[in-house]
């Protein structure tokens, strides 16, 4: 019956283990802007990719 | 030729939103290039890019006038200065900087798009990333090959200019304050695994497994209560230390109270093995009382309530040297007797001079009033003015702490803390609440204590728990939070949720004139004089078409569209007109003087004369044009409240305001910054609570003094004075509404506060007759929480739609 103690203390030791990264989520900031990322997963890689080739173009141009 | 047809094709679906984002293009900001409609730049650059990969033949169209970057030359020119550069950065070492940059315009996912791709515009930016919210995006770059200067020119060229100003000088970095944020997940992990340890409890089944471990159980659960306790509700006992200390009973030494017993009681019923106390109810209540705390606290961080001038002026000014030769200066520099170079768009950050023979300033920042003002040389420049047109000069008289706009500041009233000033509702309910619930206590005490000692102290602790204010605690935070939110939806933002509450109070409201009831964006203009022809309304329409004057161009904007005619021979005399010649006619537009007529003595108005051909035709006025909605407002607003406008004009526009408010309605004019301030503190001491509604830096002695103040904006990203709350300039005919609403918000609350005493009054019902079981206090509890919280914002959304 001593198996209650083990699986306790793992239930609680894996609830710490999302509570450290929840912490350290917090801490580096990924709470300050909840907006953004929402929009940035959006754009698609391969979008940037090709803007990128046209941009040396584009700084050309630009003074 | 494909790509012809598509483009022609994209011309027909392309009317009404934006070709990129997909946003709906409001006509006055939209952007047309390659006959496409774009809601903002970002858009456009992105289009630009897909054009130059797919339809390289368009790109030669060039840009649209919508793209031309606004002309920046030597405005940054301060940024070549180290020492202001150090001071802007967030983090500086040999091959990284970090800067973050306020960009007002950000607005739209392509904004973000363009701006986090920076690094393949420029070399040297390694990182950008942008805070929506903030407004702000944040680069990192290597200032060996790129320096802060060409980054702002950069974002400049592509619309995306920055807003840089004396308060990022002096505050450079800034520490995000998460305390709250850790409290609230670190109540969530102690309250959610509480729940489910409590479980076996909750049935108490009588099993052996379960009896047996019971204590394991049990002892858990006080080790898990410990960090929610000991830390998340800390801010509650710190408020309630201070409040004693300060000798007013607010609403925290309650709930820290009942906080406190019930923890000593439930680890005194774990120890002695009576029960397994309420460790589940004290851990949620805890974290609902954080949630309600993190609820209220909506910020709009892109928004500034705290302006002062710091944040108007511009962080360094050109000075000439002895020898003629220019330098940038950081503007706390700049000494009596210095010569300043002012260019096009800028502002003047000190009383001074002009030397430059005429200037064309603009005080709407100060006074709200858009036409600018001619001063010759001689003339005295306040600061606060912004130079339209050429560059000027001009010798300082004070310094900028010594200006005349920069001293209203050192009034009281901007040192004072706004917070103390008033008590919040829930902290008046409080002051009755505390000594009722201890009598309660101690009476339930005195009357058990003769009969069963033991029962005496269980109904003391039980009663001091269930009464514990939580759900009245709870009540103003979600209320508030929720209203707060609505309002923001409906572009009203609050400094904070307590603005409400003192919005409710009001029963006198103060408008400024200028910028606040008129606006400047539209000009009312009539025409008194001869008819034009046909033919001299065109020649009239296109010298306008080349002046750059704000009131050529409002006047140009009010004529009907006519076809365009070629001028030969334009000149723009400052502070006189202009002066043109087509196909030999002869066109003089300007002031009185300029066409040849004497000045009137009448009433001070705003007016252009016409003179074609040496026939003088007549003047086009520009009379105030008052905001939409206006008159009913004030009808509307002058059966509850009293109505005062003042104005730092003069009495010009006596009849035309009198005839159009209420007759109740109160006008002053001729009113100085200090004067509004003095107003204003004098209807408070006749016992008023004072709103006042304004926008420019005139405003802002008052705004600051008054119970709420309010500012009117254009635009809420740039421009508005310390205040309470800002009120988008367009929602303007709403504020009765915003009124109304706050004032339901209270009546929400109270209701709600009845709803909770009833729980208590049931629940004290238990625990006075000492039958307080667990069981009951486990579902009282949350049932509370849960209905007051559910209660208050059905009950609040319900007014928000109901009320007209």
């Amino acid at each position: 019956m001593s198996v209650i103690y083990l699986l306790i203390s793992i239930s609680i030791v894996v609830a710490i283990g999302f509570f450290i990264a929840f912490i350290r989520a917090v801490k580096t900031g990924q709470y300050d802007d909840d907006y953004t990322p929402s929009v940035r997963m959006l754009f698609d890689d391969e979008l940037v990719k090709k803007a990128s080739e046209e941009h040396i173009q584009i700084t050309e141009k630009q003074p | 030729m494909v790509y012809l047809c598509l483009v022609k094709f994209s011309k027909f679906m392309e009317e009404k939103s934006c070709f990129h984002c997909g946003l709906g293009v409001i006509k006055e900001d939209q952007i047309v290039f390659d006959e496409k409609v774009f809601c903002c730049n970002g858009c456009k650059t992105v289009y630009e890019i897909f054009s130059l990969n797919d339809m390289t033949c368009y790109y030669d169209f060039e840009k649209s006038p919508g793209a031309t970057p606004i002309d920046i030359s030597g405005k940054y020119d301060f940024l070549d200065n180290e020492s202001i550069v150090s001071k802007l950065l967030e983090f500086q070492e040999d091959k990284t900087a970090i800067v973050s940059l306020n960009i007002p315009h950000i607005h739209c996912s392509s904004c973000i798009w363009i701006l986090e791709n920076l690094q393949k515009l420029q070399k040297g930016i390694s990182i950008s990333q942008v805070n929506f919210p903030e407004k702000k995006v944040r680069i990192t770059y290597n200032p060996d090959v790129v320096s802060l200067k060409t980054i702002v020119h950069l974002l400049s060229s592509i619309g995306y200019e920055p807003y840089i100003s004396l308060e990022n000088y002096e505050t450079g970095k800034n520490n995000v304050d998460r305390s709250l944020t850790y409290k609230l997940g670190l109540a969530f992990f102690c309250f959610g695994n509480i729940m489910l340890l409590s479980f076996p409890e909750y049935f108490e089944v009588k099993e052996y497994w379960l009896d047996n471990y019971r204590p394991f159980f049990r002892w858990l659960i006080f080790a898990l209560s410990l960090p929610s306790f000991l830390y998340s509700a800390s801010g509650y006992y710190v408020s309630a230390y201070k409040s004693i200390k300060s000798g007013m009973l607010n609403i925290d030494i309650p709930i820290a109270l009942g906080i406190i017993i019930f923890f000593v009681r439930s680890t005194f019923d774990i120890v002695m093995n009576y029960g397994s106390g309420f460790f589940d109810s004290l851990t949620g209540l805890i974290f609902f009382m954080l949630l309600g705390k993190m609820f209220q606290i909506k910020t709009y961080s892109f928004l500034s309530f705290e302006r002062d001038f710091k944040s108007y002026f511009p962080i360094a000014i050109t000075r000439i040297k002895s020898d003629t030769s220019e330098e940038s200066v950081p503007i706390y520099d700049i000494e009596k007797g210095n010569r300043l170079l002012i260019r096009n768009q800028e502002l003047i950050p000190v009383d001074g001079i002009l030397i430059s023979d005429k200037a064309e300033i603009d005080y709407s920042f100060v006074t709200g009033e858009a036409i600018p003002i001619t001063k010759k040389s001689g003339d005295k420049v306040f600061a606060g003015g912004k130079q339209i047109g050429k560059v000027i000069e001009m010798e300082v008289l004070h310094s900028v702490s010594q200006s005349y706009l920069t001293q209203l500041w050192s009034n009281d009233v901007f040192q004072k803390n706004v917070e103390q000033r008033h008590k919040s509702i829930t902290d008046k309910i409080s002051r009755y609440f505390t000594p009722i619930l201890l009598l309660i206590a101690f009476s339930g005490f005195g009357y058990w204590i003769f009969i069963d000692s033991n029962t005496a102290f269980n109904v003391f602790t039980a009663v001091l728990i269930v009464a514990c204010p939580c759900a009245l605690a709870l009540t103003a935070p979600f209320t508030m939070g929720n209203v707060l939110r609505i309002l923001g939806k409906k572009k009203f933002y609050l400094k904070n949720a307590l603005v409400i509450e003192q919005l409710a109070k009001v029963d006198t409201i103060v408008f400024d004139k200028t910028g606040t009831i008129t606006t400047n964006k539209k000009s009312n203009i009539s025409y008194e004089g001869k008819a034009f022809s046909e033919e001299n309304l065109v020649i009239l329409k296109s010298v306008l078409r080349a002046s750059n004057h704000p009131l050529s161009r409002m006047l140009y904007d009010f004529l009907p569209e006519t076809k365009r005619l070629k001028i030969n021979d334009f000149q723009e005399i400052t502070g006189k007109g202009i002066q043109a010649n087509i196909d030999g006619i002869k066109v003089q537009v300007g002031s009185a003087d300029f066409v040849g007529k004497s000045k009137e003595n009448s009433i001070q108005q705003t007016t252009v004369h016409i003179k074609i051909n040496d026939v003088y035709f007549g003047k086009y006025i520009f009379n105030n044009q008052y905001r939409e909605g206006l008159e009913e407002l004030f009808r509307n607003l002058s059966i509850n409240y009293q109505i005062k406008v003042l104005s730092g004009d003069n009495e010009g526009e006596r009849e035309t305001l009198s005839s159009i408010l209420p007759k109740e309605t109160e006008l002053i004019f001729n009113q100085k910054p200090e004067q509004k301030l003095e107003f204003i503190k004098k209807l408070q001491q006749e016992g008023k609570n004072v709103m006042m509604v304004g926008d420019g830096l005139n405003d802002a002695g008052a705004l600051a003094q008054s119970n709420i103040g309010i500012s009117i904006s254009e635009n809420v990203n740039v421009f508005s004075p310390a205040c309470d709350a800002i009120l988008d300039a367009n929602e303007f005919k709403k504020l009765n509404y915003f009124l109304k609403l706050s004032k339901k918000a209270i009546t929400t609350i109270k209701m709600s506060f009845a709803l909770s005493l009833l729980y208590n009054v049931v629940g004290l019902s238990f625990a006075i007759t000492g039958n307080l079981m667990p069981l009951v206090a486990a579902i009282i509890m949350p049932l509370s929480t849960v209905t007051i919280v559910s209660f208050v914002t059905v009950m609040s959304n319900f007014y928000a739609r109901s009320l007209k």
